[in-house]
């Protein structure tokens, strides 16, 4: 916790002050956060953040959840199925953001170029103001191998007798699913519900390697503009009052994830909530 | 059948981007730029692996890793689930309190918090050692780590209680609850969190850039990076290096992932 706290504190102070690299800090109480109200750029990056939030979220969990429950099935080979949809996971967010930039190049690009062959209209991709986040939405959730993973391994805790149960009682493989499995995996569900959204909150390497925050500030994520403030401006006060600003925003959606939870997560232990 | 077919079709489109790679790996430079792109590298450059490889001390790059990874891996299963049986099935006061707080600090962006660590570090002696890459995981994974508590945490939440209870009767210590009931039953999570954790460390690049300076400590991921600004123009040798760093990582999850399969069937519990 130390190594948490006492960074989260400074950087609560710099938020404070005026404190630009190079020159003296000077207090100034709340006025980088006055300031935030009216910066444009701010509201754009929160609405671009949120935009792929929301999107990147829902549809991780449902590939992965899918892709988890036919990956415990029976299959064939399932060892040689899981890793290939796990395998974006693995390459390194670098050489992953250069792949995708030549998979979305409009010219030489591999998606283009089988949408051609196919007859079908093309897309700028990152290139276009309207398809830019999209297209970074597809990149991410082709990564949704963590997801599936934790999914896997959630599957396995699923006694088997509960099963046996509903098969007395009659129930197929709907009822196997709605009454057995659906609710042994609600904690496994919250969890990756709430990581995403802490995780997708915090979005940056794309728009850093890939975008740089283009084109027309379409890819402006908030951790980009808060990088590009204190790093490129030297804007350290400000910086720390937009991630205040974020660390609050992304607390209250948690906390309320966590009230909301107690209605639909089941724990075996009721003394958990 | 037909799984056999939905499956091959989404693996399909998963592998994509990956044999994009491979055969971008194989492929002079003057090749990989050609619109429309080919598929098969004529010849294929098998050059590009010999000399991104010879270019830099790879071995030395990945016995280092390897030191990080056991260091890092062992420290974070032993303290993270341990944090996660306190918080899920010991009782004390405060106890949701500090969990919510321990998560809280994730919510700040890292960025932010980069300074004041660095600084801290530097203060203690520590740059340029594996001290901060690996110390912080021995103490329930620091940061990340939390994310491991709250996943071990949401696992041993799924363990009916009964199984504690019955071993509370028989005279066992929270420690022996902890070793022979909850952590035998564990396994998926713990494989989870060890894959997690290791590919983190692997491809890690932000915390060995901060804190490592000498050539010789470096890591796997930092050469490659090092490689990247060193080869601005070559493509062919940095796909080539990427492949060859995901490899070795692949395997392990081919190896590790069949311990899913080894469910947990929790005979003998009737709920």
């Amino acid at each position: 916790m130390i190594f948490t706290i006492g960074p989260m504190v400074a950087s609560l102070v710099f938020s404070l002050t005026d404190w630009t690299i190079g020159a003296p800090a000077k207090f100034i109480g709340l006025d980088n956060y006055d300031r935030l109200a009216g910066d444009p750029l701010f509201w754009k990056s929160l609405n671009v953040t949120t935009y792929y939030t929301l999107g990147v979220v829902p549809l991780t969990l449902l590939a992965g959840f899918v892709v988890a429950l036919l990956l415990n099935q029976g299959v064939r080979g399932r060892s040689f199925w899981r890793t290939i949809y796990y395998l974006p996971t693995l390459v390194p967010a670098v050489a992953s953001s250069v792949l995708w930039i030549w998979i979305f190049n409009p010219d030489f690009g591999l998606l283009n170029s089988l949408l051609r062959q196919g007859g079908l209209p093309t897309s700028s991709w990152i290139y276009g103001e309207r398809s830019a986040v999209p297209s970074l939405m597809l990149m991410s959730v082709w990564g949704f191998g963590n997801a599936m993973v934790i999914f896997l391994a959630g599957l396995q805790g699923v006694p088997r007798h509960l099963y046996e149960a509903v098969a007395i009682d009659g129930g197929g493989t709907w009822a196997r699913f709605r009454h057995v499995t659906l609710p042994f995996m609600t904690p496994v569900i919250f969890y990756n519900l709430v990581t995403g959204v802490i995780g997708t909150f915090q979005v940056f390497n794309q728009a850093y390697i890939m975008t740089q925050g283009g084109p027309n500030n379409a890819t402006q994520f908030y951790i980009y503009y808060l990088y590009t403030k204190a790093f490129t401006d030297s804007e350290i006060g400000y910086a720390s009052a937009l991630a205040w600003v974020l660390f609050i925003l992304v607390l209250v959606i948690t906390i309320a994830l966590f009230r909301n939870a107690r209605r639909w997560v089941y724990y075996e232990i009721g003394a958990a909530r | 059948m037909a799984l056999w077919i939905v499956l091959g079709l989404g693996g399909a489109v998963m592998i994509l981007p990956f044999v994009w790679l491979v055969r971008s790996a194989l492929m002079t430079d003057n090749q990989i730029f050609i619109s429309p792109p080919e598929w098969l590298p004529e010849p294929f450059a098998w050059s590009n692996f010999t000399g991104a490889m010879s270019s830099r001390p790879f071995a030395r790059y990945f016995l280092n890793t390897m030191i990080i990874e056991v260091l890092v891996v062992t420290g974070t299963v032993l303290t993270c689930s341990l944090a996660a049986f306190s918080f899920s099935r010991l009782r004390w006061r405060g106890r949701n309190l500090v969990f919510g707080l321990l998560l809280t600090g994730v919510m700040l962006p890292y960025a932010v918090t980069l300074i004041p660590t660095f600084v801290m570090w530097g203060s203690l002696g520590a740059l340029d050692t594996f001290v901060p890459l690996t110390l912080p995981a021995w103490f329930a994974g620091a940061g990340g780590g939390v994310f491991n508590i709250f996943l071990f945490r949401q696992f041993f939440l799924t363990i009916p209680y009964e199984l504690d209870e019955a071993a509370y009767i028989d005279g066992a210590t929270p420690w022996k609850v902890f070793w022979s009931v909850i952590m035998p039953l564990s396994k998926p999570v713990i494989v989870v969190v060890v894959i997690f954790t290791f590919i983190g460390v692997w491809n890690d690049f932000l915390g060995p850039l901060l804190y490592l300076t000498d050539d010789s400590k470096f890591t796997l991921a930092l050469g490659l990076a090092g490689f990247q600004s060193t080869y601005t123009a070559q493509w062919g040798f940095l796909m080539a290096a990427s492949l060859v760093v995901i490899l070795p990582i692949t395997l392990i999850f081919f190896a590790l992932q069949r311990y899913f399969v080894e469910g947990v069937t929790l005979t003998g519990v009737k709920g």
